[in-house]
């Protein structure tokens, strides 16, 4: 995006004050004339990605002609910015039915830009059942995603349904058989002149089902622990961005990283800490409010989702010590903290520190194959990608950090393996548990007697 | 194997293809594929005309092979594991280094490095997850392995992370593309070699029999196949292994079946073979010897009436197993070779005769072990979804670790259950 941009310039003395956003055949020419010349050796016969054309609608377009192209752009990046914001604060408040479909449908989008990607460069070939196969690859998995995590949440549902729960039984085996089918499809489409071109294929296909698909999938179980652990990450990832590109356009002086030419450490830095000012505060409000914190529970009787509960711990307010050298500043002994926010601190540093590495795979991704954006599906932006590819290393380690730091397994699944297990396993399970329970005094000791 | 006859790049059959105009980077040869037979063979098989001095080397180093698996089992558990391990570590090397001669000619740095980094990091990822369920009173005794265990993902997810930031800081700007693929073929590899060596653990720790047979159906398959082809062969199977045959296909088909179902049998008496593999935490060994399960007695099957007249017996006494190791057989003759043409695939799209030459005759380990991996984790998934169900002590690590109220609820849920089924007498219990 605006990387690519100063690169061009820099190059080249191409007449570009033209529309960035407008991605035109001369500018991919003259980007190719600058940087291919070196590179030809080593890449050779680098096929060309057709740019798609420009996508801002006519509206827009009218409204900001007169405007010199720079800002022009910036107005329509920020309109966009802004538009994106209110309908993320829409679907939150539509709840989190509409939220799974929005994480699927972004998930889905990725995959088909990335192998668009792939396929464009490799079109010429007529390779037959690429596209056919990438798609079925990825239905196989999120059936085997969207199976487990349904089997676990939707637990008494299933048990009702005669077929559901057959599928449920042995729902293992008919992912793996039908992932199965897929790769005898596709060894028994190999074609002589093109085995490599089919390996790499296969292979990319894979690589963004790894990245893609399963991290949207943490997204979904972070979601169900409580929405606050959804909402909280991405916002932070999104200030992220916009605060790091604040403080660089102001104070932006030392490049961070040959990668990324228009990143500084001063945005870097600034970044980093008013994404912790910003993450405690937005913790602050979200945490008094039960529809955020409480996990997900599907209610059996009214067939809907419902976040109702008993705060956990970490939503309420405590008392904390301040140390000695933070008292003499402000003056103040205890400060009243929900313990989320401490959290939130440690989710907030790795949305500053780490998560920027995900953008500069992305970006690196994009001059290997020499494309500009993804895609061209939002204005100003580029491709659903462009947004997300910061969000997914995130997700993952909200999941990961969630396993370790905050939560147990899930208790609906503990108790669905309980009852899949032989009855003698069971029964020795339950004296081990009617055992420890008497041990931590949650039982009366008289409860031995049954 | 060494039937698909690979020449050099550019052979005469008009194999040129057209991927040499795109990016899709070329393997340069290497003395990978040069012959490694060792000299005292090479010296006693000297009079014998090459087609069947190659034969002989293949013989005397396929039972080489067996006589190395039968040792290894002899000698246990531990050794098992230890042996899958290497196989793994091999196999990784070798699709490794066919990766590394392509980024090597461009000097690029890091990805040997990276690239073991990543092996060791999934590696602990896995053996982590794998020795907290099976050594549970081992590692709460120890207090550095407690605390390694509690924040296992945390720490396994933050070595990776560490890797991936290494690789994002080596990108090097004429070779950003190279340096993607390379990282790609990593994970691609990692994701076939690492996860399925560890379903074959998995399988292992499910009771040996579960390890040995299956590997076995495989090895028969292919000799079975082979030996059928070579008698009876004329209608070729498929274009991309020429020297495949329908006759050695459906040849093999069936003596694998029959093989396996013999073994099974004769398998399924010894409680060493049975029995899932179990550490004493009192003796600090693995101890195989239980009660064998339902699926390991004899039981009477009623033959169809079909099969009465023929045979003249109204029942067969059976292990259900050997019904099991049927569709085991099945599963290896029918869709298991589809994993070696995956491999020849490989090796044609990459212009490579073997992976490398480390067994003389046969090629690589990744050669002898491309069928055995879709063999491992079908036999996991079928495992998992047709004889066990989960794993006792690990449902109790988790159940130990819920919050206090959440056990209290399960243990209601348990209690009602459990009376219902009758396993506890329901009039003893009062008003909870």
């Amino acid at each position: 995006m605006t990387e690519l941009r100063h690169r061009i310039a820099k190059d080249t003395e191409p007449p570009l004050q033209q529309h960035p956003s407008e991605g035109s055949d001369s500018e991919l020419k003259a980007e190719k004339d600058g940087l291919s010349d070196s590179e030809s050796k080593v890449d050779s016969g680098v096929p060309e990605v057709p740019v798609p054309p420009d996508d801002t609608p006519e509206v827009l377009n009218k409204a900001l002609s007169g405007l010199s192209s720079r800002w022009k752009n910036w107005w329509v990046r920020g309109i966009l910015t802004l538009a994106m914001i209110s309908f993320f604060f829409i679907i939150i408040y539509l709840g989190p039915m509409v939220l799974m479909m929005i994480v699927l449908c972004v998930q889905i989008k990725c995959f088909h830009e990335i192998i668009t990607i792939g396929y464009s460069v490799y079109h010429s070939y007529d390779l037959p059942w690429f596209r056919t196969l990438s798609w079925y690859f990825l239905l196989c998995v999120n059936y085997f995603f969207y199976g487990e995590t349904v089997t676990d949440y939707f637990f008494t549902l299933v048990q009702r349904e005669e077929p559901l729960r057959i599928l449920s039984k042995y729902h293992r085996f008919i992912s793996f058989a039908l992932y199965l089918t897929g790769f005898c499809m596709f060894v028994l489409s190999l074609v002589k002149k093109h085995y490599r071109l089919q390996f790499y294929m296969f292979g990319w296909t894979h690589v963004t089902l790894l990245i893609v698909v399963t991290q949207s999938h943490l997204i979904i179980h972070n979601l169900f622990e409580g929405m606050i652990w959804f909402i909280v990450p991405i916002s932070c990832v999104i200030c992220n961005d916009i605060m790091a590109y604040m403080f660089g356009f102001f104070f932006g002086r030392t490049p961070l990283i040959k990668l990324s030419p228009k990143k500084t450490w001063e945005g870097f830095i600034g970044g980093l800490f008013a994404t912790i000012v910003f993450g405690i505060l937005l913790s602050y409000v979200m945490a008094s409010c039960r529809y955020f914190v409480c996990p997900v529970e599907f209610n059996n009787d009214s067939n809907s989702f419902q976040v109702d509960c008993q705060p956990s711990e970490l939503f309420q307010l405590q008392d904390y010590t301040l140390p000695s050298v933070l008292e003499s500043i402000t003056g103040w002994t205890t400060v009243r903290l929900y313990p989320f926010q401490i959290h939130s601190i440690a989710l907030s540093s790795f949305a500053s520190i780490v998560g920027p590495f995900g953008g500069f795979f992305a970006s690196g991704f994009k001059r290997a194959f020499k494309i500009k954006d993804f895609a061209n599906t939002i204005p100003g932006h580029g491709g659903i990608m462009d947004r997300f590819d910061c969000q997914y290393l995130m997700a993952t380690f909200v999941n990961v950090y969630i396993a370790s730091f905050i939560r147990g397994p899930n208790p609906s699944k503990v108790i669905q393996q309980l009852l899949a297990l032989r009855p003698d396993q069971q029964l020795h399970i339950f004296n081990s548990l009617k055992a420890h329970l008497i041990e931590k005094g949650l039982l009366p000791a008289v409860e031995a007697a049954a | 194997d060494g039937d698909d006859r690979l020449g050099l790049p550019g052979d005469a059959e008009g194999e040129w293809d057209f991927d040499s105009k795109t990016d899709t980077p070329d393997v340069p040869l290497s003395t990978a594929d040069t012959d490694n037979t060792p000299e005292c063979l090479s010296k006693a098989l000297q009079g014998l005309p090459p087609r069947w001095k190659n034969y002989w080397i293949r013989g005397v180093l396929s039972i080489a092979m067996i006589s190395g698996f039968f040792l290894i089992i002899y000698m246990g558990p531990i050794t098992l594991i230890f042996v899958v391990m290497c196989v793994q570590i091999k196999c990784f090397h070798e699709i490794i280094t066919i990766g590394y001669r392509v980024y090597h000619s461009y000097d690029l740095p890091w990805f040997r490095t990276l690239s073991w980094y990543f092996l060791i990091c999934v590696n602990y990822f896995f053996y982590g997850e794998t020795v907290a369920d099976y050594f549970g009173a081992l590692v709460q005794r120890e207090e550095p392995l407690q605390f390694l265990a509690r924040y296992h993902r945390f720490i396994s997810f933050a070595s990776y992370l560490a890797g991936f930031c290494m690789f994002v800081l080596s990108l090097v700007k004429k070779h950003y593309r190279l340096q993607f693929y390379m990282f790609a073929w990593t994970h691609v590899t990692l994701l076939i070699v690492v996860t399925q060596s560890h379903l074959v653990i998995q399988n292992l720790f499910e009771g040996m029999i579960w390890f040995i047979v299956p590997i076995s159906i495989v090895i028969s398959n292919d000799i079975g196949a082979y030996l059928f082809g070579f008698f009876f062969g004329r209608t070729p199977l498929i274009k991309l292994s020429p020297k495949k045959t329908w006759e050695g296909f459906i040849g093999g088909y069936f003596f694998t079946v029959v093989f396996g179902f013999l073994l099974a049998h004769f398998m399924s008496q010894f409680q060493y073979f049975v029995c899932p593999v179990e550490f004493n935490s009192d003796t600090n060994r693995f101890t195989v010897e239980c009660e064998p399960s339902d699926l390991f007695v004899m039981q009477e099957y009623t033959l169809p009436a079909g099969l009465q007249n023929t045979l003249k017996w109204k029942t067969v006494n059976l292990y259900p197993f050997t019904i099991h190791s049927v569709f085991l057989s099945s599963f290896a003759s029918l869709i298991g070779p589809f994993g070696g043409f995956f491999a020849s695939g490989f090796k044609r799209a990459f212009k490579i005769k073997d992976f490398a030459s480390t067994i003389p005759g046969h090629g690589g380990i990744m050669d002898r072990f491309d069928c055995q991996y879709l063999m491992a984790t079908f036999t996991h998934v079928y495992i998992g979804s047709f004889v066990r169900g989960p794993n006792p002590s690990k449902v109790l690590q988790q159940l130990l670790m819920l919050q206090p109220e959440q056990q209290l609820s399960i243990f209601h849920t348990l209690h009602s259950h459990l009376r219902e089924s009758g396993m506890l007498p329901p009039a003893a219990t009062q008003a909870e």
